[in-house]
């Protein structure tokens, strides 16, 4: 993995933690966790501040039987399944559950300019999808009706802010404004998460958009 | 003085250790200088900072306790330690819920959820990650998310040599302090500061107004985790 270069921010990480962000955000959050020691390290720590609100907690009345109700539920046995670790390949394990695979597994859709998508189904208003872009092409202009988050998982791309490679992630607010474009090379791969449909600057994407759900 | 249980576990079988069991006493020399003072409490906000310099003198002792509670859970299915447990943390699982906004019969049975993924996970707590609460704190928010929205919170990938092989019990017990620093300096936070950030566990704000919040105090606590990984993967490669 390049040195990871742009990381998640507290906001994002304080979210994951308290389980209130949507759950497209909350893939784009675990899969960058999963190869930033940087970022797991900023969860563990969000993680001990609601276990300080917890241990902070008042003690809430409890139903009677509630003790023998929870031992019940042991007596039942249910095990809980164990943690899978890494599976290898391209994908984090995470966005591989949602693929239902690695690279090879992504059901791509065209949309345009060489660039093709593949959305990834989650319960919320906020989407996720892959994206493929080949190298040297650029996705067009875009802002943001609100976040957007792209992990890079393959190859890099640049924008007027910086340079993204594998294992980086741009947070884009509204105010922001950027054409990406894909570094000569192998396509880049995103994974990137919307709270709100990007507007395009021009007409061509906007067409493009309205028919493709980017 | 102090007391650790470590608790381990085999990756070459994936099995827990059960015979494995190391106690270790450690000595902070001015840790119990301060410990003497009256706890702090706020009535009536649901919350009971312990505030620095007035940190009840059971905390220490009892913070590591629910370690060898869990061991003894995990080793020998001790429904006592188990009982000691729940009589602590269950009524402070349910009050959280209950703030996060869930109705009663919710809360009380998620509560159940939780204390019982307690008992049939104990051999997967790591105190060199977390501390007792953190860990419960954790399995209370994602037993939340499982019921509520019926789709698991996407998790990390575990690390290649997770849970920890070889927990340090000197890493366990400093990550124990670091802990308790954390919340002391929670408590040591101006009230509004420290409200936006339990509204934001309560899940009171938007990702807008979490995102107007900054100064988390995450130094230490950060830092060694994040030393406690690198120590890990360079041992691994």
């Amino acid at each position: 993995m390049h040195q990871i270069k742009h990381h998640l921010n507290d906001a994002l990480l304080l979210g994951y933690s308290a389980g209130t962000l949507p759950e497209a955000f909350n893939l784009v959050v675990a899969t960058h966790i999963s190869v930033c020691d940087d970022c797991r390290a900023r969860m563990h720590a969000c993680d001990a501040i609601g276990g300080e609100i917890v241990a902070a907690s008042d003690e809430a009345t409890l139903d009677d039987g509630c003790l023998a109700a929870t031992m019940a539920l042991i007596a039942a046995g249910k095990t809980e399944p164990e943690a899978v670790r890494t599976i290898g390949g391209i994908f984090p394990l995470p966005l591989q559950t949602y693929v239902g695979g690695d690279l090879d597994a992504v059901k791509w859709r065209r949309i345009g300019g060489g660039v093709s998508q593949a959305v990834l189904t989650t319960a919320d208003k906020a989407t996720v999808r892959l994206l493929r872009i080949p190298g040297g092409v650029a996705v067009p202009d875009h802002g943001h009706g609100g976040l957007e988050l792209t992990l890079v998982l393959q190859g890099a791309f640049s924008d007027a802010t910086d340079r993204f490679g594998a294992g980086d992630v741009e947070i884009a607010d509204e105010a922001m404004v950027h054409k990406p474009v894909a570094e000569a090379g192998p396509d880049c791969i995103c994974l990137a998460a919307t709270d709100a449909p990007l507007r395009f600057s021009g007409i061509v994407p906007r067409l493009a958009q309205s028919i493709f759900r980017i | 003085m102090h007391q650790i249980i470590v608790v381990s576990y085999d990756p070459a079988t994936q099995k827990r250790r059960n015979s494995f069991m190391e106690t270790a006493t450690y000595a902070f020399p001015n840790a119990d200088a301060h410990l003497s003072a009256k706890g702090y409490a706020v009535a009536g906000r649901g919350l009971h900072w312990q505030k620095e310099g007035s940190v009840n003198s059971q905390e220490p002792t009892k913070r590591t306790e629910w370690v060898a509670e869990l061991v003894a859970i995990r080793d020998a299915q001790d429904q006592a330690a188990f009982a000691a447990l729940f009589r602590h943390f269950a009524p402070r699982v349910k009050a959280f819920l209950l703030r996060s906004g869930t109705n009663p019969g919710f809360a009380e049975e998620c509560t159940q959820e939780v204390m019982a993924t307690v008992w049939r996970k104990a051999h997967m707590f790591d105190g060199t990650k977390a501390s007792v609460s953190t860990w419960i704190f954790t399995i209370a928010r994602n037993r939340k998310i499982d019921m509520l929205r019926k789709t698991r919170r996407p998790e990390p990938e575990e690390l290649p040599w997770g849970p920890n092989a070889d927990p340090d019990a000197a890493e366990a017990l400093m990550l124990a302090e670091d802990t308790r620093e954390l919340g002391r300096a929670l408590a040591a936070l101006p009230e509004k500061q420290r409200g936006l950030i339990e509204r934001a566990y309560f899940g009171d704000l938007s990702h807008s107004e979490i995102a107007a919040e900054t100064g988390l105090p995450l130094g230490t606590i950060k830092s060694r985790i994040r030393l406690a990984l690198d120590r890990l993967r360079h041992a691994m490669t």
